[in-house]
């Protein structure tokens, strides 16, 4: 082991290990340097010189996050030269930035606001570069509004997309002033390769990545005494919530949230993860007619291995730049569409409500739903399926502005006909959740048995780790499924874009046999979604899981074939899973896109 | 104080010598060790203006346990007013040829790169002519290095050590941060050697002659000759070999149109020097003999009483605020404002007490920028604007 290194940060003494950033070591001895192009996700890139600090013997202030540890350095993170030298730097950020901070979506949010704010640059007299530059703000993609007048050229952004997503579709253009984030040959956002997944906005310090907001629509629906205004809520945002409203990551509140939504004034406040459920029962019924027409019939058209269809940033993704693998994507819609097609359908004729009247709004931790909500072949209910989606972030802003005050509401239940879930329908928010609810029910469903996992916990595809694989043996089934019996079913689990992209690849080197692979395309799965509150790290995705499964572990019910409303809904309603009615409403087709 | 010491020519660099072959084959005949030795006390320093002592890099290369290392030389000659390293490579090619491949033998590389500027593009037959002469030779003496041309493509910062590498490897031209230097993992994130155009022809200069003969040259702490390219108000502009360590004062008297107001030292991120200060300043590197003394890539600019001292720094900074290559915010934000700063107090618009806020931001840009583009900016900055106030507001 190499040795420790030794060194003094403001006179304190340290020991770290070797390679160990002098932000880091700062962090470990209780000193706190401010950050703005750093961030825990992301490569280091050094660029906004606001984390300077004073070397002993150095003439020039070295960047804290790049610094390596040397034994015996003396580092001053306060000096006078150090205060100086930031607080000119702030001031010169402020000066390109349009810091109309009362008129900003990101006030009380925004990295730089807030370093403004601590270091107190009362006196900004120097010129107002941005009132001098040509900027353009790109409102065009239902998804991401990005404002350039308050770019401070931090490139998280295109580290984001880079590094956890592969996708590149901003990057850096020009030099000097003119140095800009843009995409490919400057097109908006909308037309361009981005899966709209919103990790950028996520990681950005200031108002110049934001979601596009529809919480002014919703409140004109819900106002709208004609209209009768339905909510669904996934599973990743009751466990992300609280951290807009005081709470700290990883807390659990599903009543509240549901008690929340009602005092907001929605007519039902229904739940996501009962479409979950229904996507299992959808999807693991075309997983074993996709086995069968492969491993019996023969039948060629057929593919394996069968793809994950729930995130649309996903979908975008392969539609981008897999489109030769379309036929191997699930054909099941996603959660939030086959509520928002069963709303107006199923829940409109048990409730004897027009269709017409009736606003469906979801709200995901998620901005890629937006854009899927928006898709021209999301109207199979004969309206728009889902009319507004609102992000985490946009719920708790809804919530403050109500006035509620969230952490004293009591628990209320979700309502009936479409509220109810299991456990398999709320894992759907952690990466690997699909896969394992997926498997909770199918291997029931072939063998009559419980899947082999203590507790019905499929503990190998949990985790972080960017790919995950999972091999399933399944023995002695029922005479239905005899010509599974010996298959070792062969899963695996990515997360996050880059990974989809190694997936890919080695499922088109044709080496991996595997048979269902489940795809997410944020990191963590939808619990570290673009919708979801920021600031994000590993950490807190690790948080969020352990809640999403805490959240699991309570639940009486557990494999999505039990939910009582899901029997219902085919007794009454669908018939059975692949039935005529339910390809026609919980079914699609995604079509190939340009990938330039 | 006055500096003592005289102009003086030196005739090496261009001196076509046309032994490149006995200087290789003497030069490998050496150990690498004896060949860094020779180097270490030439005391040679970079020439392409930051001045590391070239030795050391060599060594620090050479030490690494890797079995791929680079050689590159820099010819991405872009600082305004420099114009020597076109001259080399025209010139003298197979000096520099044969410097790298020294380098790759005492470093251990097989690949040497000529970074090119991308407006040299007219060296290419040429300079491709002498590599396949070169290449030639190499087999033949069974010497395992080939040299290739990667072209610059006409960006200023590109020449600063790492964003050229990451401009090679076919990102964006941006330097990255620093440690790990090039020594240790540069190009490919292999050790890698990155040495000026000149720097080379002069390793050349001493493993033909000894270190001796070089370090006799020039005075303390900046040791040898250099090119130094000569232009504006001057009756007799182009390059000269001079060795270091001449007064400014006697510089002038040579060069100069009998009406000299000021001499800016080492391009727009060099230092202007007024007439006052011409008899005290020396051009070398700093030391503690030498009084004021000006480092130089080697761009002397002159300027007459005609000139304005404002449009000269306006020149300059538009230069740096179009150059910068905007990763950094002192640097992207700074220059911009050094710019229009000064344009305002022109116009009126600020008082001239802004100056002096201008002056403190060159002061932070000094310490915080990432590169030293950005930390030279502050150099014609502060030079000008102290000694010619006056001219910056009226």
């Amino acid at each position: 082991m190499a040795k420790k290194i030794k060194l003094s940060i403001n006179g304190i003494f340290v020991t770290v290990e070797p390679g160990t950033t002098i932000l880091d070591a700062a962090r470990q001895a209780g000193v706190i340097i401010p950050t703005l192009c750093y961030h825990k996700d992301l490569c280091i890139a050094g660029n906004c010189r606001v984390c300077v600090v004073e070397i002993a013997g150095q003439k020039r202030l070295a960047a804290a996050c790049a610094t390596p540890c040397e034994e015996e350095m003396e580092i001053f993170t306060n000096s006078l030269n150090v205060l100086n030298s930031r607080k000119q730097i702030i001031e010169l950020l402020l000066s390109e930035h349009n810091a109309d901070c009362t008129s900003c979506f990101k006030n009380g949010s925004c990295e730089l606001q807030k370093l403004a704010s601590d270091y107190k640059i009362l006196k900004q007299d120097f010129i107002r570069l941005v009132l001098f530059m040509n900027y353009s703000i790109d409102k065009y993609s239902p998804s991401i509004i990005k404002d350039d007048s308050k770019c401070i050229r931090c490139q998280r952004c295109v580290r984001t997309c880079a590094e956890l997503q592969g996708i590149n579709a901003l990057t850096v253009a020009y030099k000097g002033d003119e140095m800009k984030i843009t995409t490919f040959f400057e097109k908006p956002i909308n037309n361009v390769v981005c899966s709209t997944c919103g990790q950028c906005i996520n990681h950005c310090p200031t108002g110049a990545l934001v979601e596009k907001n529809y919480i002014e629509k919703v409140w004109d629906a819900i106002s709208d005494k004609t209209k009768h205004v339905v909510v669904q809520t996934a599973p990743a945002v009751r466990i992300g919530l609280g951290e807009e409203l005081g709470f700290g990551p990883g807390a659990r509140v599903t009543g509240k949230m549901v008690a929340a939504l009602k005092r907001l004034g929605f007519d039902a406040v229904m739940d996501t993860d009962f479409t979950a459920d229904l996507t299992i029962m959808e999807e693991g019924t075309e997983l074993l007619s996709r086995l069968k027409s492969v491993l019996v019939d023969n039948n060629p058209e057929c593919k394996l291995p069968m793809l994950t269809s729930c995130s649309p940033g996903w979908i975008k993704y392969i539609e981008h730049l897999f489109p030769e693998y379309l036929d191997h994507l699930s054909t099941c819609k996603s959660p939030q569409q086959m509520f928002g097609v069963l709303a107006k359908t199923y829940y409109a004729k048990a409730r004897n409500l027009d269709p017409e009247t009736i606003v469906s709004v979801s709200v995901m931790p998620c901005t890629a739903k937006k854009f899927e909500a928006n898709r021209p072949e999301m109207h199979d209910s004969g309206y728009r399926d889902v009319d507004y989606v609102l992000t985490t972030r946009e719920l708790a802003i809804m919530i403050k502005q109500a006035g509620l005050d969230f952490q004293k509401l009591e628990d209320m239940h979700f309502d009936r006909l479409m509220g109810e879930s299991t456990g398999a329908g709320v894992i759907f928010g952690a990466t690997g959740g699909v896969m394992e609810a997926a498997l909770r029910t199918v291997y029931e469903l072939v063998t009559g048995r419980d899947v082999p996992f203590e507790n019905l916990d499929i503990v190998p595809v949990r985790g972080m780790e960017g790919v995950r694989e999972i091999t399933v043996k399944i023995e002695n089934p029922l005479e239905e499924w005899a010509f599974l019996d010996g298959i070792e079913l062969k899963c695996a689990v990515a997360h996050g874009l880059i990974n989809a992209q190694k997936i890919m690849e080695s499922i088109r080197s044709g080496e991996t046999g595997y048979h269902f692979v489940e795809v997410m395309a944020c990191p963590g799965g939808c619990l570290g979604g673009g919708g979801q509150p920021i600031p994000t790290s590993p950490e807190i995705r690790r948080k969020r899981a352990e809640a999403i499964y805490a959240e699991d572990a309570a639940m009486a019910l557990r494999k999505s074939h039990q939910n009582p409303e899901i029997i219902k809904i085919y007794k009454d309603f669908l018939d059975y899973p692949m039935s005529e009615k339910s390809h026609r409403l919980l079914h699609t087709h995604y079509l190939a896109r340009e990938r330039y | 104080m006055t500096i003592s010491y005289q102009l003086k020519r030196a005739d090496f660099i261009f001196k076509n010598e046309n032994d490149w072959e006995d200087v290789l084959n003497k030069s490998i005949s050496c150990s690498a060790t004896e060949l860094i030795n020779e180097l270490i006390s030439s005391e040679l320093k970079g020439r392409g203006g930051a001045g590391f002592p070239t030795g050391l890099k060599w060594k620090l290369a050479a030490e690494v346990d890797e079995p791929t290392k680079y050689v590159i030389c820099n010819a991405d000659e872009g600082e305004p007013g420099t114009f020597k390293d076109r001259e080399i490579l025209t010139m003298v090619p197979f000096k520099v040829l044969t410097a790298m491949a020294v380098c790759g033998y005492v470093i251990g590389a097989k690949d040497g790169y000529i970074y090119l500027r991308g407006e040299y593009l007219f060296l290419l037959p040429e300079l491709n002519k002498a590599i396949r002469e070169f290449e030639y030779y190499c087999d033949e003496i069974k010497l395992d290095f080939r040299i290739h041309i990667f072209m610059g493509s006409g960006a200023y910062i590109c020449g600063e050590e790492t964003a050229l590498i990451e401009s090679m490897e076919g990102k964006r031209g941006e330097p990255r941060n620093k440690p790990p230097f090039p020594s240790n993992s540069g190009y490919m994130n292999k050790p890698t050697v990155i040495n000026n155009v000149e720097t080379l022809a002069h390793t050349y200069t001493i493993f033909k002659y000894g270190a001796k003969r070089f370090y006799d040259l020039g005075v303390q702490y900046s040791r040898g000759s250099k090119l130094f390219s000569v232009s504006g108000d001057t009756p007799k502009p182009g390059i000269y070999e001079l060795e270091l360590g001449m007064s400014l004062a006697d510089f002038v008297e040579e060069f100069g149109d009998g009406d000299t107001k000021a001499v800016q030292v080492g391009g727009a991120s060099g230092f202007l020097v007024p007439r006052k200060r011409f008899a005290e300043t020396a051009i070398g590197f700093q030391g503690k003999l030498t009084g004021i003394s000006l480092p130089t890539g080697g761009s002397m600019m002159l300027f007459n009483s005609s000139r304005s001292m404002f449009n000269v720094l306006d020149n300059y900074l538009e230069f740096f605020r179009e150059e910068s290559c905007g990763q950094c915010t002192p640097c992207r934000v700074g220059c911009q404002q050094l710019l229009m700063g000064i344009k305002a107090v022109k116009r009126g618009e600020k008082n001239a007490r802004y100056l002096d806020k201008l002056l403190r931001l060159t002061e932070t840009m000094k310490l915080t920028a990432k590169c030293g583009l950005g930390q030279s900016v502050a150099n014609s900055f502060s030079s000008i604007v102290e000694n010619f106030r006056e001219e910056m507001i009226y």
